[in-house]
């Protein structure tokens, strides 16, 4: 099972130390800035500038393509899809039997991958260098979010990598008393749901099991809990998201400069 | 409010307390008077489904009036439970759900800063409770590399730097190997050697913690109190009587070695051929170039400590994972001889109609919603008529004492029953291999007896048994033949029983240890 979530970073990365509410800033930042156009200028220049950022974190290539994968699978297919049922016009550059693409549809094809991937890209990139513990603390330090909230979500989160023991486990003992599906899809698909109703019930059961460990250890006794642990916004944090914010802007001038920008849906 | 609360170690009063689960028709505890004075430190024991884990819950606050009915009076030092959160700290079972954060220092300053102490009283605290129960690692370490022993340590000290003046341990080393149980109730002794804290412990296994406690109170299921007193005095009136409850005695023993009756080692049925298996993602094989057979009428037990391969060895001997590399085979011995490929790649009925597996955690493998339909399920599967499987069942209902539970869901069984229950699943099929996972975790000392009664006949009966366990006593009364795994790898062997000490089982075992490679 793959955690979307959690650091996967250097712990004393750069990128690791500044404010996670100033990198999901930043990220968001650029999401917005490429949400509304379907060039090619601005995600290549946003996405440039990310990857640049990639050797400071100490990310391994291996770790990131796991977390990224169904990512880069989504950028492919729309790139293709777009290219081969797009009709662009232009030199046509393959043409195998009935496959005939123009250079209008590739072009076309690999700037929405392109953009997909630009998109995306500073989002995983924040998550991957946040500790969920800090991000837990800014909820409740900086956005006033209820501790009762925030850390609720980030026990559970603890227990996201257990459920993948559960399911083996589970799927096991469906096979060792002789229930599997074989080939017949109906079969499959009635065993599967079953399955995933098992996992669910033991789902429920482990995160009882922590509320009550939770209750134990007096959570929710006082209206205003202690944050134990300080995470002041730093003004390298402010410099880090104002940079972001600069960035995103000069890379739209620069698509509108060179007339490349262009609204989504015109 | 936290600021006015008492402080010192802490007294109970309870008069004719009971609770009783909501939807359900039996009392889970009733008619209790008990009384603890400050400091006292207290055993509670009691068979299993005596109420013993729900009586913590209400002293620890954390029984919902909306969830079941309550009678009389609980109180600490005076006090509802439910209003004095924070004076009462409670440590359970599995450690694993226990701990909150992802990291160590912040799962400790947990309590502390749910009760609103100041920021710098909380590292402080975090700190002296770190050191308090010996933790080897600093404030970041993540929680999640931590092991089973480690975990329940820090779960210890996220419990003391509450300050709590009742201590509450509900068989906290229950889930733990003997080298971290051993240092979980060395950090437990010595955190209650100032008597700075009231301590009430359930544990099954009195022996290990005599020495922590002045006095023994025993549960009457159904009840009341059974026994008060100090523990040499109850243990030498009632520890038969209490024996013969369940509860573990010291000095009285359990059973003499179950052997089997002298015939030659059987035929080999499963054999694993320089077998290994490594988790996606994991560092390490999980394990590594295994080489073993499981014979008919022979018991063969996987020992090592926690993550030396003993749980992924048995499912590889199971055929429930496939080995990579090498193989783990079914012989002609066990389904004929057109079945003697990989036991991974048999189709499910067949592999259910030859090998029975029990799980650690008996629930992963439970499938319908009564304890009779249970039973039912793989014969039915393999094609046993109908006829013959009522009769399998009833008999298996007898046999393990399940018959009055026959219409009941096997969800809402006790801890013992569970483990009953998933032992008949897997030998309702009349398995010739059975594969069990840690079978007597946390039992009492009657279903242990039942298991090793039934294992044994099995065994006798000439089946092939293969367990992988952290029970010392168990692999000595049962085992014929005795894996120690190391990391993965098979290190050594031995036979069990009176050549226990003569460790040269290699030979007998039909391959040798190590490949010349």
């Amino acid at each position: 099972m793959t955690a979307l979530i959690g650091p996967i970073a250097r712990a004393d990365s750069a990128l690791a130390q500044v404010h996670p509410l100033a990198k999901l800033g930043a990220a968001t930042a650029v999401m917005l800035a490429l949400l509304p156009t379907v060039d090619p200028v601005t995600p290549a220049i946003l996405l440039a500038v990310t990857l640049g950022l990639l050797p400071t974190t100490g990310i391994r290539l291996g770790a990131l393509l796991r977390r990224t994968w169904p990512i880069l699978l989504g950028a492919v297919s729309v790139a293709l899809a777009n290219a081969l049922y797009g009709d662009r016009g232009g030199r046509v550059v393959i043409d195998v039997g009935p496959l005939e693409l123009t250079a209008g549809d590739v072009s076309s094809g690999a700037t929405l991958g392109l953009r997909l991937i630009a998109i995306a890209l500073p989002g995983v990139l924040a998550f991957a260098t946040t500790d969920p513990t800090d991000l837990a603390d800014a909820l409740v330090q900086q956005l006033r979010l209820p501790a009762r909230f925030a850390v609720g979500a980030l026990a559970a989160l603890r227990l996201v990598p257990l459920l993948g023991a559960d399911w083996d486990a589970i799927r096991r003992a469906r096979r060792s008393r002789g229930m599997a599906a074989g080939r017949n899809p109906a079969r499959a698909t009635g065993i599967f749901a079953s399955q995933v109703f098992t996992l669910l019930v033991a789902a429920i059961r482990r995160a009882s099991r922590l509320a009550t460990a939770m209750d134990a250890r007096a959570f929710g006794a006082v209206a205003h809990p202690t944050t134990a642990r300080d995470l002041p916004v730093k003004p390298g944090d402010w410099s880090f998201l104002l940079a972001a914010l600069a960035l995103t802007l000069a890379a739209t001038a620069i698509s509108v400069t060179l007339g490349t920008w262009q609204l989504v849906l015109t | 409010m936290t600021g006015a609360a008492p402080r010192g170690p802490a007294s109970i009063r309870i008069r004719g307390w009971g609770w009783r689960h909501a939807g359900r028709r039996a009392w889970a505890l009733r008619d209790l008077d008990l009384s603890i004075e400050p400091g006292e430190r207290v055993l509670l024991l009691g068979p299993s489904g005596s109420g013993k884990s729900t009586l913590l819950q209400g002293l620890a606050g954390l029984l919902d009036p909306e969830s079941g009915e309550t009678a009389g009076a609980l109180e600490i030092d005076g006090v509802d439970p439910r209003l004095s959160r924070g004076r009462v700290g409670l440590v359970m079972q599995d450690p694993e759900s226990q701990l909150v954060m992802g990291r160590a220092g912040d799962d400790v300053a947990f309590g502390p800063a749910n009760l609103g102490v100041s920021r710098d009283e909380i590292w402080f605290r975090v700190d002296g409770a770190l050191a308090a129960v010996g933790f080897p690692y600093g404030r970041d370490h993540p929680t999640g590399a931590l092991s089973g022993g480690e975990q329940q340590r820090l779960v210890l000290a996220g419990t003391i730097a509450m300050q709590p003046g009742l201590l509450l341990l509900d068989e906290p080393t229950a889930n733990l190997d003997p080298v971290g149980a051993g240092l979980v109730r060395e950090t437990v002794r010595r955190i209650c050697a100032d008597r700075a804290r009231t301590l009430l412990l359930v544990e099954h296994r009195v022996a290990e913690v005599l020495d922590l406690v002045d006095r023994v109170v025993v549960l009457e299921p159904g009840g009341g109190v059974r026994v008060d007193g100090p523990p040499g005095e109850v243990f030498d009136t009632y520890g038969e009587a209490l024996a013969a409850m369940g509860v573990w005695i010291p000095g009285v023993p359990t059973r003499a070695r179950r052997a089997p009756s002298g015939r030659a080692p059987g035929e080999s049925l499963v054999e694993a051929v320089h077998a290994g298996f490594r988790y996606p993602g994991a560092p390490r094989p999980a394990v590594e170039d295994a080489s073993l057979a499981l014979r008919a009428g022979t018991a063969t037990a996987l020992v090592g400590p926690n993550g030396s391969g003993k749980s992924t060895l048995a499912m590889l001997l199971a055929g429930l994972a496939r080995p990579s590399p090498g193989e783990v085979i079914g012989t002609s011995a066990l389904a004929g001889s057109a079945r003697t490929r990989s036991l991974s790649r048999w189709p499910a009925r067949l592999l259910a109609d030859h090998v029975g597996t029990v799980f650690q955690d008996p629930e992963h493998q439970f499938l319908t919603s009564t304890v009779r339909a249970e039973l039912a399920l793989g014969p039915s599967r393999v094609g046993v008529a109908p006829r013959e499987v009522t009769g399998r069942v009833d008999d298996l209902l007898a046999r393990l004492h399940l018959d009055h539970l026959a219409t009941a869901n096997p969800f809402t069984l006790s801890g013992g029953e569970k483990r009953r229950l998933s032992v008949g699943t897997a030998i309702a099929c009349r398995p010739q291999v059975l594969v069990l996972d840690e079978p007597t975790f946390g039992q009492d000392r009657r279903t242990w007896l039942e298991l090793l009664d039934l294992l044994a006949g099995l065994r006798d009966a000439g089946s092939g048994l293969c367990l992988a366990t952290h029970d010392e006593a168990f692999v000595a009364a049962l085992a014929d033949e005795i894996a120690v795994l190391d990391q993965g790898r098979i290190g050594q062997r031995s036979t069990g029983g009176a050549g226990a000490s003569a460790s040269t089982g290699a030979a007998d075992l039909g391959r040798p240890d190590r490949p010349g490679r």
